[in-house]
């Protein structure tokens, strides 16, 4: 079940353009799938008047905590970073439908692109779960988008790559060398539009199930307003409540 | 609490939720109970199923924003095949927004609707700035507004109300116009033709280019107008456009609505329309008003 629940910000860490935010409420957490968001009501001032879409990057089921790991790219998530502990964040949770779990014993591949390296996190941390060892991708411009490398690292065998060849190799995800060294069954995928475009298209050259999250520009979260839609098979779906995960199949990419 | 819009329609209390902007209500039964809302009404229908305008369809601005989702619905029959019968025994009135491109279309339409038993109204939308042919185009004139309402009256038993659009000169002209032909109630305003550039990219934020602008930042032109229509026209008025909260929605009911809707504040805190309900209960206790009917047009000037 849905809830609109207010949350305190307990603790903060800088990673540079990027903030990783933990929030706390008194509320006990509903289920949550790897791969759903919530909807962040910023500060209610007029450029930041729409709650704001960000996926779940981690969550703590014990201390009703969830983390964010949030990149300032607009008003919003500037806004975002610069809020204080203790602060109280508003927040509907949780969203979308997430990444489907595989069966045990397929091979995963993970792939991250800029911030969408943050929703993978709680997935592979899921996977572990379930007995389910992941392989990461992680891409970046730069060295210091690689956010919490030790951490990923924990979860499953973890490449990186970047574009400036800061970090593993230079380079898009899609260069990287593992492409030739390993087959996958399944693929994920979170990042720019264009990276999971490319990613999708070496995954269905290899003829090899890939799941993508999109990010499209969203009002409501709840599949209300139509805003949020994709081209795919079925017509137009909102990535907020049919996706944000979509089976690649189903796109028209 | 309770309104009598005439016509069969009753509410529990003046408050729905504007269409485009609840889903069918499914979308927001884990925030609200729905049987403390006046009614919903649900998603733009029109006759044939529409794709709607391609992405992007919002854009953020100051207190508001803009959509261009361009009516994107199944059609009349799938609503009566798949969605009515789950969402008939909802504890509330269920209002069809009926849209058209053509006058057959909206004729059609309302005959269809007609007959669903749980269905107590239809808002006729003649004010979509979204679509380019028909919506709007029906409700900027006196004469296409006399046209449309008129052909629906004569296949539409139950209570007609007619959703006006602010992009006119003369808004109270259009009402009397609605009433003239038949219109049980007006609902006003429809989102404000708007735009937004991205200067950085010089390209239009929309895809379509323009839009229809909502949330706070229209509730003043919106108020205005629904003091105009209430002292032109002699059928109830309900209002909407940037109603946030209580205070907001009462505004509007002393300003002449009968009853009032809440849009986009919806997709901000998807828990506020029962607030609103509740709220305006405490103010008519506050101030001494036995009915909530009685805050319609009490406004001191």
């Amino acid at each position: 079940m849905k809830q609109i629940t207010d949350f305190i910000l307990v603790e903060k860490n800088d990673y540079g353009r990027s903030v990783l935010l933990r929030l706390r409420s008194d509320r006990a957490l509903p289920e949550i799938q790897p791969g759903q968001f919530v909807q962040v009501r910023v500060d209610g001032s007029p450029s930041t008047y729409l709650r704001r879409p960000i996926s779940i990057h981690d969550v703590d089921f014990q201390h009703n905590e969830i983390a964010l790991l949030v990149q300032q790219v607009g008003e919003g998530t500037k806004h975002l970073a610069v809020a204080e502990t203790g602060d109280v964040i508003n927040m509907v949770l949780p969203l979308g439908n997430g990444f489907s779990i595989p069966e045990k014993g397929e091979k995963c591949l993970l792939v991250g692109g800029g911030i969408g390296i943050a929703p993978l996190f709680y997935f592979a941390k899921v996977l572990v779960e379930n007995d389910i060892r992941p392989t990461l991708l992680l891409g970046g411009k730069t060295k210091s988008d690689i956010i919490r490398l030790a951490d990923y690292q924990q979860l499953g065998d973890t490449f990186v790559t970047t574009e400036d060849g800061s970090l593993g190799e230079k380079g898009f995800v899609t260069m990287h060398s593992l492409w030739q060294k390993e087959v996958f069954d399944k693929i994920y995928v979170c990042g720019p539009k264009p990276m999971m475009k490319a990613v999708a298209k070496l995954a269905a050259e290899k003829n090899v199930w890939c799941e993508v999250s999109l990010e499209n520009l969203m009002a409501c979260g709840l599949g209300a307003c139509l805003c949020c839609v994709e081209d795919t098979v079925d017509g137009h779906m909102c990535v907020c409540k049919e996706g944000p995960v979509f089976n690649t199949r189903r796109l028209k990419w | 609490m309770t309104i009598d819009l005439g016509r069969g329609l009753m509410l529990r209390n003046p408050v729905m939720t504007a269409s485009g902007t609840f889903g069918y209500g499914e979308e927001y039964t884990d925030f609200v109970d729905l049987a403390k809302l006046g009614g919903i009404i649900v998603k733009g229908t029109t006759l044939h199923p529409r794709e709607g305008n391609p992405y992007p369809r919002m854009a953020e601005t100051p207190s508001g924003m803009l959509n261009c989702v361009g009516l994107q619905n199944k059609g009349v029959q799938y609503f009566i095949d798949s969605i009515y019968p789950r969402i008939k025994d909802f504890d509330t009135n269920v209002l069809l927004n009926l849209s058209g491109s053509t006058l057959e279309d909206y004729v059609t339409g309302a005959e269809m609707v007609d007959v669903l038993d749980k269905i107590p109204a239809i808002e006729l939308n003649v004010s979509c700035p979204n679509v380019k042919q028909g919506g709007m185009a029906f409700g900027v004139t006196t004469a296409g507004i006399s046209q449309v309402v008129s052909e629906v009256r004569k296949v539409y038993h139950k209570h007609l109300m007619v959703k006006l659009s602010p992009n006119v000169t003369n808004i109270a002209e259009i009402a009397l116009a609605a009433e003239a032909s038949g219109a049980d109630s007006v609902s006003l305003i429809n989102t404000l033709m708007g735009m937004a550039i991205d200067a950085e990219k010089r390209k239009p934020k929309l895809s379509v280019i323009t839009g229809g602008l909502s949330g706070a930042c229209v509730k003043p032109v919106a108020l205005r107008m629904v003091w105009q229509v209430a002292k032109a026209v002699k059928i109830p008025v309900v209002g909407l456009g940037g109603i946030s909260n209580a205070t907001d929605a009462v505004e509007f009911m002393l300003a002449g609505a009968s009853a009032i809707e809440i849009g986009t504040a919806n997709f901000i805190d998807p828990a506020v329309s029962a607030k609103v309900a509740d709220g305006m209960k405490a103010y008519c206790e506050r101030h001494g008003f036995e009915k909530v009917a009685d805050l319609t047009g009490a406004l001191d000037s």
